[in-house]
């Protein structure tokens, strides 16, 4: 760096409105913004991330440990994609020094581990002083870009109004399971930035799962079992559904599927469509039937989204009446739902311990936008493409309106970011918070009563 | 030891054919003549090898039953109930010893003693099944009055799910009216325990229980979950123990009399795992086109053609199709030279070096913690999850029926030997179908069976070689 830009940083960190240019509309991320997002201290969430992160391991207790927060892996992508893993940091400080000395494009939160990643080649692989993981979330991904055969409004990286609601019915789907099936309680949602979610189950419990357990449940999530080799990709044996998917059919897919998605994708309404949709009906009479009503209707004059409704009650009638011609039929409509609808997670992040995973608050580098968090109790009221970008956000301190100070629990602060972080903190942070508080106290005072013990004659 | 005296006491004919399963919790102090030592531990890896087989085959669970059933009877069996005990129990210590010495060997010992606990375990009756939970100690409690009552549904949905009566709920004099008068209402079980669910993961993970609040409702007719879940847990943390011991104190104490014994034994039966490419596995990127097509098995086959044609694979593919090339003799270089010029059509040479060479080294041994992959077995690779965008797994168990004829049409069966693989296909038996498949191919028959792609490739380079000589092939 020249002289004159080292001094203009100095500058920019300690004044309010630094001299900046408006940014242009099609320019949402730029190097200098994302220095300006880390290097002033009321824009990324350092210490509450910090605070999340040390799970009330804050020192200020005797049965803390100082050094949980120094054993956690991070790991910074910087321009031109150079990577850096095991990356730790002893406390909030030493962490804004790294993310403010690299401002890295991408910072990935990754596992507690049994000593600090640093350090790890003091130590072996196999015997009992181990370089291994000991805690880590319990972590979910879901892409938009692995529904692509069943969306048809974008594909790839594009995401739009008709196909987030996929996300948003997977967020629910999810989220009821992991606190009515599981009993988890402190759980994160979070945008990934461009196209899909991600989330942070933080219980106790389930930061100790092993990588067995996590792949257990990950296995519970699935049911799309499929790629371009097989037609019949949900395949629901058995006389029921299990009561995880009975409920989830009754109370999101099935409404989901015979309103929003009719009208925002009309998965009927053309012949490759359909045809997709017959290649599911593993009986080729009824295909043949269902293909021979609809051929001969092409040229209706109702619009697409009534025209696919129409197709898929006598879809329904048809293999309602027939659905004992064979075990496949059973629950072929409700193999249909599940296609269009159910949530398709990345088995692979959820399976190890040592998988690394964004962090909330990064911003993407294709859009600018950053990554908040999301309301799984209000999740229908999310949308992608108002997410603060990343030139908002400056355009937003330009006009004197940025967030307040970090401690101030002003309300009537109203900035782009600062509703996300209140967000973060009263319905995430605070809550975790108080039952790790609340954990360290009660196993401290379980260790002290034993050794109390063991001293008495 | 306890569980011996026992026996001694009630020495009736009942133990013979329902013999106790030990859980090996504590070395015994028992004495062992030095001959025993080795034959004991012989006939006890002649046990687990069969279950070793047994599961590379993809036998059903009640087919492994059989398997296990008829293994124990010809190796382990003895006339006098104290005397199999007693060799049931030394012999596993003793392969204890041998098998805990390196990552692999500990692998291998602890999924077949689990595979051969759990098949023991499912051959004896629910009050057996009873005792053995309960020596484990564990503090579950069964589920009674109203919170069963509640859940009475719910569990009877997840019964229905599975799409069969549980055969050990007619066992239960309960539910005996309520199968025979009502086959389509699936009766709930008598028993059920509230677990947390982590204690059971094979049962979360297949949907194969309630789960409420964090708890799991096994039922008796499943407990062989939660038993085989604390059986792997105890014995995994056993070995480490073992290799400890081992490595401190025994291997130098025993140098002249046990430690010979235990080293040979250790590399009689371990499978070859094709890390090290052979004579007949050594090719070269000139070679890579005609070969794929002349002795690849259908599932590398398959990857090797979306290559092609679409110059990428994802994750799950890149690794079993670059794992199997090094087995089949694709140098790093090469390996390199192979993946940069497909991947270089699709996402340009500077982005393959940027995001991919990293992963063809790290295959090899060469970057991170260094270890040389072995190439994937068939039992791994049918137990994949390929999903959307995906083309790994094995074809014989995730493609549909239309793709799989094809495929192998392509592969030149004819319709005849189609339909034989097809049955097997159907019946579930994925590694005789790709036997068979192999033998359709070659004219030959494959009396081992196939149950690695390596294994595949190298026999079929033996059968092409032996033709041609000269050639390549």
């Amino acid at each position: 760096m020249t002289r004159e830009e080292i001094e203009s940083r100095e500058d920019e960190s300690m004044m309010d409105a630094p001299q900046i240019n408006k940014p242009k509309p099609e320019e949402f991320f730029n190097v200098n913004y994302l220095r300006i997002y880390y290097g002033k201290r009321t824009l990324f969430p350092y210490s509450d991330i910090h605070k999340w992160l040390s799970y009330g391991h804050d020192g200020k207790h005797p049965g803390c440990d100082e050094y949980y927060f120094g054993r956690r892996e991070f790991s910074f992508t910087l321009e031109n994609d150079v990577y850096l893993r095991y990356k730790s940091f002893k406390n909030a400080s030493s962490m804004e020094d790294a993310i403010r000395s690299h401002f890295p494009y991408k910072i990935d939160i990754g596992a507690v581990y049994s000593v600090d990643p640093d350090k790890r080649h003091a130590y072996s692989q196999t015997g009992s002083n181990v370089f291994t993981p000991v805690e880590r979330e319990l972590v979910f991904d879901i892409d938009i870009t692995d529904y692509d055969d069943v969306r048809y409004c974008c594909s790839g990286a594009d995401v739009c109004s008709k196909c987030w609601p996929l996300m948003t019915v997977a967020i629910k789907v999810i989220h009821t399971s992991l606190t009515e099936d599981f009993g988890f309680k402190h759980i994160l949602w979070v945008f990934s930035g461009r196209r899909g979610v991600h989330c942070w189950v933080c219980d106790p419990k389930a930061r100790r799962m092993t990588n067995e357990q996590r792949s257990a449940v990950a296995e519970y999530f699935r049911v799309y079992k499929g790629n371009e080799n097989n037609a019949r990709k949900v395949a629901l044996m058995g006389y029921s559904l299990h009561p995880f998917l009975a409920r989830s059919y009754v109370d999101y897919l099935k409404g989901f599927f015979e309103g929003e998605l009719q009208a925002t994708q009309s998965i009927f309404s053309t012949k490759d469509k359909y045809e997709k949709i017959l290649a599911m009906i593993s009986d080729e009479d009824i295909q043949s039937e269902l293909r021979g009503k609809w051929e001969n209707s092409a040229r209706s004059s109702l619009s697409e989204e009534a025209i696919s409704l129409v197709r898929w009650e006598q879809l329904k009638n048809t293999l309602q009446s027939k659905k004992h011609k064979a075990p496949t039929l059973r629950m072929c409509v409700e193999e249909i739902v599940f296609t269009f609808t159910y949530p398709r997670i990345d088995l692979e992040v959820s399976k190890q311990m040592n998988h690394l995973l964004k962090a909330p608050f990064c911003v993407h580098p294709k859009t600018g936008r950053v990554c908040v968090p999301i309301d799984p109790n209000n999740c229908d009221d999310f949308d992608p493409l108002a997410v603060p970008t990343l030139s908002q956000l400056i355009e937003e301190i330009n006009s004197g309106g940025s967030r307040m100070d970090v401690d101030d629990d002003d309300d009537s602060d109203t900035s782009l970011l600062g509703k996300s972080i209140k967000f973060f903190r009263s319905s995430f942070l605070e809550p975790l918070l108080k039952s790790c508080k609340e954990e360290i106290e009660s196993s401290y005072k379980t260790k002290i009563g034993k050794s109390k013990d063991s001293l008495s004659w | 030891m306890e569980v011996i005296r026992s026996q001694k006491r009630t020495a009736s004919n009942d133990v013979v054919s329902n013999p106790k399963i030990p859980l090996y919790l504590t070395a015994p102090p028992l004495e062992v003549r030095l001959e025993e030592f080795e034959l004991f531990a012989i006939d006890r890896l002649r046990v687990l090898k069969g279950v070793s087989d047994g599961l590379a085959r993809g036998k059903n669970p009640k087919e492994m039953d059989d398997v296990v059933d008829a293994l124990w009877k010809e190796h382990m069996r003895h006339s006098d109930a104290s005397e199999m005990l007693n060799k049931d129990i030394i012999s596993h210590f003793v392969i204890r010893l041998v098998y805990c010495r390196s990552d692999e060997l500990k692998k291998w010992f602890l999924s077949m003693e689990t595979a051969l606990f759990r098949h023991r375990f499912r051959l004896r009756n629910f009050e057996a099944q009873r005792a053995i939970v309960g020596e484990f100690g564990l503090p579950y409690k069964a589920v009674t009055g109203a919170e069963l009552e509640s859940l009475k549904e719910r569990l009877g949905q997840v019964v229905r799910s599975l799409g069969q009566i549980s055969p050990s709920v007619v066992n239960d004099i309960c539910c005996v009216s309520v199968c025979f008068f009502s086959f389509l209402s699936f009766a709930v079980e008598a028993v059920y325990y509230k677990v947390p669910f982590e204690e059971v993961p094979d049962l979360v993970a297949g949907r194969r229980v309630l789960i409420q609040k964090g708890h799991a409702f096994v039922a008796g007719s499943q407990l062989v979950s939660l038993v085989v879940t604390q059986f792997r847990s105890h014995i995994s943390k056993a070995l480490i123990l073992t290799n400890r011991k081992w490595m401190t104190t025994i291997r130098e104490r025993e140098k002249d009399r046990l430690t010979p014994i235990v080293e040979a034994l250790s590399t009689t039966y371990v499978g070859p795992d094709y890390s090290q490419s052979s004579e007949y596995a050594d090719i070269s990127l000139k070679d890579i086109d005609q070969v794929s097509k002349s002795s690849f098995p259908l599932c590398m086959r398959h990857l090797f053609e979306k290559l092609r044609e679409d110059h990428h694979l994802k994750h799950g593919g890149r690794m079993q199709l670059g794992l199997f090339l090094k087995g089949v003799g694709l140098k790093l270089d090469d390996a390199l030279a192979f993946w940069r010029a497909e991947f270089s059509k699709k996402v340009g040479s500077e982005r393959f070096d940027k995001e991919y060479a990293y992963g063809i080294r790290h295959n090899y041994g060469k970057e991170g913690k260094r270890t040389d992959y072995t190439p994937y077995a068939c039992q791994k690779i049918i137990s994949s999850a390929p999903g959307a965008g995906d083309h790994h797994g094995c074809p014989y168990r995730h493609f549909s029926e239309d793709n799989l004829r094809a495929a192998l049409g392509r592969m030149g069966l004819s319709s005849r030997g189609m339909e034989d693989v097809m049955d097997k296909v159907r019946n579930k038996h994925f590694q005789l179908a790709c036997t068979l498949t192999f033998e359709a191919v070659y004219g030959t028959s494959c009396d081992v069976g196939i149950n690695h792609p390596n294994q595949y490739f190298e026999e079929s380079q033996k059968i092409l070689k032996s033709k041609t000589p000269a050639a390549p092939v």
